[in-house]
Formats: C-alpha cells, structure tokens, sequence
C-alpha cells in the first residue's frame, strides 16, 4: 500500500496548508486552469484580477466545495467579502465550515 | 392619429405589490415615489447607463429615465473598452449606479434608498408614447464594437404581453418573479423588470446566484412563484443537488436547454418548464415546453418567413424585419423547429453541417452531461487544408472511445472531433454561452498536456 492511499490523519486535516493545496489543486482540475496548483498566489484574489475567475467559475467551484467538503456558499453570507479574497481566506473559510 | 399612450406599470392601485426585497414588499405608491424622486434629480443628458444591481433599484432607474424622457443604454459588458464605445455611441451618457465601488468612467449618479416622500393620496400613474425610444440594447457584436438596437416603449409593451399570456401562474393574483439573469440583459430585461411591470406581478430585488441562495430567495417571496433562468443556472442546480421550495414555472433562455436537462428539471422540481426563444435584436418570439415538445410556438402576430435560406422574423413586436441567427424550419404559421444556428455553419471536405446541429448529437449521447464542438483555429487544424472539428466533452462515466462510437453513429465521420477532449465541465459564461477564446485557450493547455491527442 502506497503512502498516498493512506486516510489523512486528523493532524494533516487540520493543517490549514494542506487544506490550501489540495483546494487549490481542486480548482485548478475542476476549472481547467493553465496553472499547476502551487503556482496560485495564495494571497491573491480569486475572484477578477489575481486568478482571474469569473462568476461561473465561482459557481463551479462552490459545487466542488460543497461536494467535497459539505461546505454550502450563499451569496448573502456577510463573510463572502473576503471568502474569494485570496486561495489563503478561502481555505480557511472551507475550514471553518466543513462537514465532511 | 396619435396611438394611445400605455401605463408604465398595470398594478392595480397603490396598495398592490411592485417588488419585495429581503421579505418585505415594496407596493405600487412607493415605487411610484421612488420613480419620481429619481426622475427629478438625473442629470441633463439623455442616455442612462442604469447599471444597478439590486432588480428594484435598476427598474426604479429605468421608469426614473421613461418619465424623464430618457433613453437607458444596457451593454453586455462593463469592460472599460466598452464603455469608451459607449461614451462615443452617447457622449452625454451618464451612469446610474448602487455600488459604492463603481469605477465607471462616467459620471456617476448614486442610488439612494428611501429618500422619496410617500406623499399624498393622489394616484396617477404615468403614461408613456409608444414611440418614445426607451432603450438601446446592445449586442457585443462581430468585430468587437458593442452593437445598439433600439427599443421603443411600445414593442417592449407589446413583446412581454405576448411572453405574460404564455406563463400561466401570471394569472393568478400576486405573483412573484425571481431572475438569476441580470436586468441589463435583453432576456433579464423583458423577463425580470418589463414582464412584472406590465403583468401586474411583482418582482424580486435580489439576484441569487449560488444554488443555495436560488432556493433561499424563492422560499422568501410568496406563491405563486415563477424563477427566471439559464441553462447554466439549472445545470448548476441539479449538479448541486439541492432541495427547492415549491416552484410554480421556471422559464428558461439565452442558450440551448438540452431536453434531458429539462426533463430533469421537470421530474426533480415538480414544475413546468418554459423555454423561450429569442434575440436582442427580435425580443422573445416563441416558447415551448422543451420536456415535452420539440416544436415552439411562435407569439401572436409575429411572422417568420424563409428567404434564400435565411429565416427572417417580422410582425408583432419586431421592429423590423430581423434575419434570425437560426436555421429554423416552418411547422405552420405558428410553429417552428431549430436546427441550430446559421452562423455555426460548418464546411468539411465539402460537407456541410452546424456547430449547433452538432452540439445537439453530443449532447444526446447518453451518460453525456455537456459538450460542445468548435472549429480549431490553432496552427494543427490546417494540414492538408483541412479545418477539423475538436470538441469539449462532460461525461465522467465515459470514455473518449465510447463516446466516438456513440458519435459515429449519429454524425458523418468528417465531423468527428480531432481531439475529443474529456473535461469537468465548460467554460460558460453568464449568460450559458462558450466565448470563443476560452476554448482555444482549453485546446491550447491540453495540446501541451496531451500533446498525443493532436498527432
């Protein structure tokens, strides 16, 4: 058995870099972006400029997350200011929230 | 002699409901208040770009402009570049707007909320010239320069008559109408601010985005219910898998809605599903209930005609006689069938078919979620002289192989896509369209990724 195959222990879940790669290895599959994972700013915007996402692929990637990680994004919600801030705000957002 | 002027909402007193935001509703005397405050302080020019995003606000602004003889500019971007086109289409535009952040450069009107006096008990609500241009429309157009096309207060009137007498749940009393489509688009346009103010319906203020937030905002307006929306919106629903609250007609447009998806929709939701048929330039023209028929019935009084192969539109509320972009085929004076559209024409070694005839093939393969075929325009289609087809594939149970046998069978063997390449999903814009540099750019990735696709 590979060492990937293993479950992720309950640190590795917790560690909020892990979390921030895999989210963003996520988005670079689930949106086909030209960049590998680790070359996402995690400080830069998502959303416009930085990534430069559109609002279709904020919908796409609020389907992977809540698929996911049974985090459910509402438009409304007060954080969502600085949720698509950055990779580094969403991840901790995810984070926060998750079910599964 | 002179038409007769028209009203510009039908509610039927002060006391009846115009719009509700966030639970509450907003009636008949303080949107008209609202529209007066507004109309007396715009500034002198006589274009508004209304790019409010609140639906209230944005239609407060557009009977603001009627009442003041103003004509609303609505462009499909806010790209600085299209504004500079706009600003030269209309150099005495000004922009109204209810963000704080806005950065158009324009100048900038701010909307203010509750600011107008409610007033007396004098109700007169205002009428409107047939004639008086209300709106320019604009397309992105071909060759980059947004395209304007006029719009007279009298065929809007005319054109969302027409569209009210199809949607049933109107009829009723009180009807709320939810849009996840922008106002300042053609569709959002006539669905979301020109259908309720002439259906007597009421409109919803938000724009939900989200799933979740689709089905929060219609659990917080009252039945009977209608959700204005896209393809794109509905695929999202169903991927999200996410519990509706009762919905009473959900009416879809700007892009193709494969009728598996709205079969999808009908069963999961328990609710009729309209689809409309339209252009900015024609307005909405017909509809059909994509689920069950595959025929669409064409709105009163409007006309279609072949001419050498190009089916043109006339009558009813089309201001002129329009050439459609679709390849249509008549069923009678008051049906047709889409075969796709005109301008997707392809030609292959001689044969001829269409990216949308195509895209219908795709799509109908079974365990096929979304896929679309686009002609490369990459240096590797051009061997031999030879444009070849590649095509953008969702379908997670599949594989490449079995989806070109599946296509093999349904289309000739010169459109077979070159690569045929497996993706999540497509890059769809808002409005459920494939811009056209965003697939390159997929074809481009993968052609480093996969470099053995494109041998």
């Amino acid at each position: 058995m590979s060492e990937q195959s293993l479950p992720q222990s309950t640190a590795e879940r917790a560690d909020p870099l892990v979390l921030e790669r895999e989210i963003a290895r996520l988005i670079v599959q689930g949106l086909n972006l030209p960049n590998a994972p680790e070359q996402i700013d995690p400080e830069s915007p998502l959303y416009g400029e930085g990534l430069g996402l559109d609002s279709i692929d904020i919908l796409e990637i609020a389907l992977i997350v809540s698929k996911q990680y049974g985090v459910v994004l509402r438009a409304d919600d007060q954080e969502n200011e600085h949720i698509f801030r950055s990779l580094r705000h969403f991840a901790r957002y995810v984070a926060a929230h998750r079910s599964k | 002699m002179k038409p007769e002027s028209l009203p510009l909402f039908t509610h039927e007193g002060p006391d009846a409901i115009v719009a509700w935001r966030d639970h509450r509703p907003i009636d008949a005397r303080r949107f008209l208040a609202d529209v007066h405050e507004l109309s007396q302080r715009l500034p002198a020019g006589r274009h508004v770009l209304n790019l409010c995003i609140d639906r209230y606000r944005f239609t407060v602004g557009f009977a603001a402009s009627l009442v003041a003889g103003k004509c609303s500019l609505l462009p499909p971007a806010q790209a600085p570049e299209v504004i500079r086109q706009l600003h030269a289409f209309a150099p005495d535009a000004f922009c109204l707007t209810d963000d704080a952040d806005c950065t158009i450069e324009l100048p900038l009107l701010f909307y203010r909320d509750g600011v107008a006096d409610i007033g007396g008990d004098d109700w007169v609500v205002p009428r409107i010239d047939p004639a008086q241009l209300a709106a320019y429309i604009f397309t992105s157009g071909s060759t980059g320069a947004p395209v304007p096309h006029r719009k007279t207060w009298g065929r809007l009137v005319r054109c969302v008559q027409f569209e009210a007498a199809q949607l049933a749940p109107l009829r009723r009393r009180g009807c709320a109408i939810l849009g996840t489509v922008p106002p300042q688009h053609m569709y959002g346009f006539e669905s979301t601010v020109m259908l309720p103010l002439q259906s007597g319906a009421a409109l919803g203020a938000a724009r939900p985005f989200f799933p979740a937030d689709i089905a929060a905002e219609l659990d917080r307006l009252p039945r009977p219910r209608v959700l204005i929306t896209t393809p794109v919106h509905l695929r999202s629903l169903v991927a999200a898998d996410i519990a509706l609250p009762a919905v009473d007609l959900i009416v879809s447009a700007t892009a193709m809605l494969p009728a598996a998806l709205a079969r999808e929709v009908e069963h999961r939701y328990a609710v009729p599903l309209l689809e409309i048929y339209g252009s900015t330039e024609t307005g909405e023209i017909a509809a059909r209930r994509t689920a069950l028929e595959e025929q669409w019935r064409l709105w009163p009084e409007v006309r279609l005609e072949i001419i050498e192969g190009r089916c043109w539109a006339q009558g009813g509320h089309v201001e002129q006689a329009t050439a459609l972009a679709d390849e249509i085929e008549l069923r009678g004076p008051d049906r047709f069938v889409l075969h796709g559209r005109t301008a997707d024409l392809v030609n292959i070694a001689g044969k001829r078919s269409s990216l949308s005839y195509l895209n219908h093939q795709l799509n109908g393969i079974p365990g096929v979620i979304d896929g679309a075929f686009f002609v490369r325009e990459d240096e590797h289609n051009s061997v031999a002289g030879v444009s070849r087809l590649a095509a953008l594939v969702v379908a997670p149970g599949l594989d490449a192989a079995q989806i070109l046998t599946q296509l093999r069978d349904r289309i000739d063997p010169v459109f077979l896509p070159r690569p045929l390449l497996q993706v999540e999903s497509l890059p769809r814009n808002e409005t459920g369209k494939l811009p056209r540099q965003m697939l390159h750019a997929l074809v481009a990735q993968a052609a480093v990724r996969e470099p053995h696709l494109f041998a």
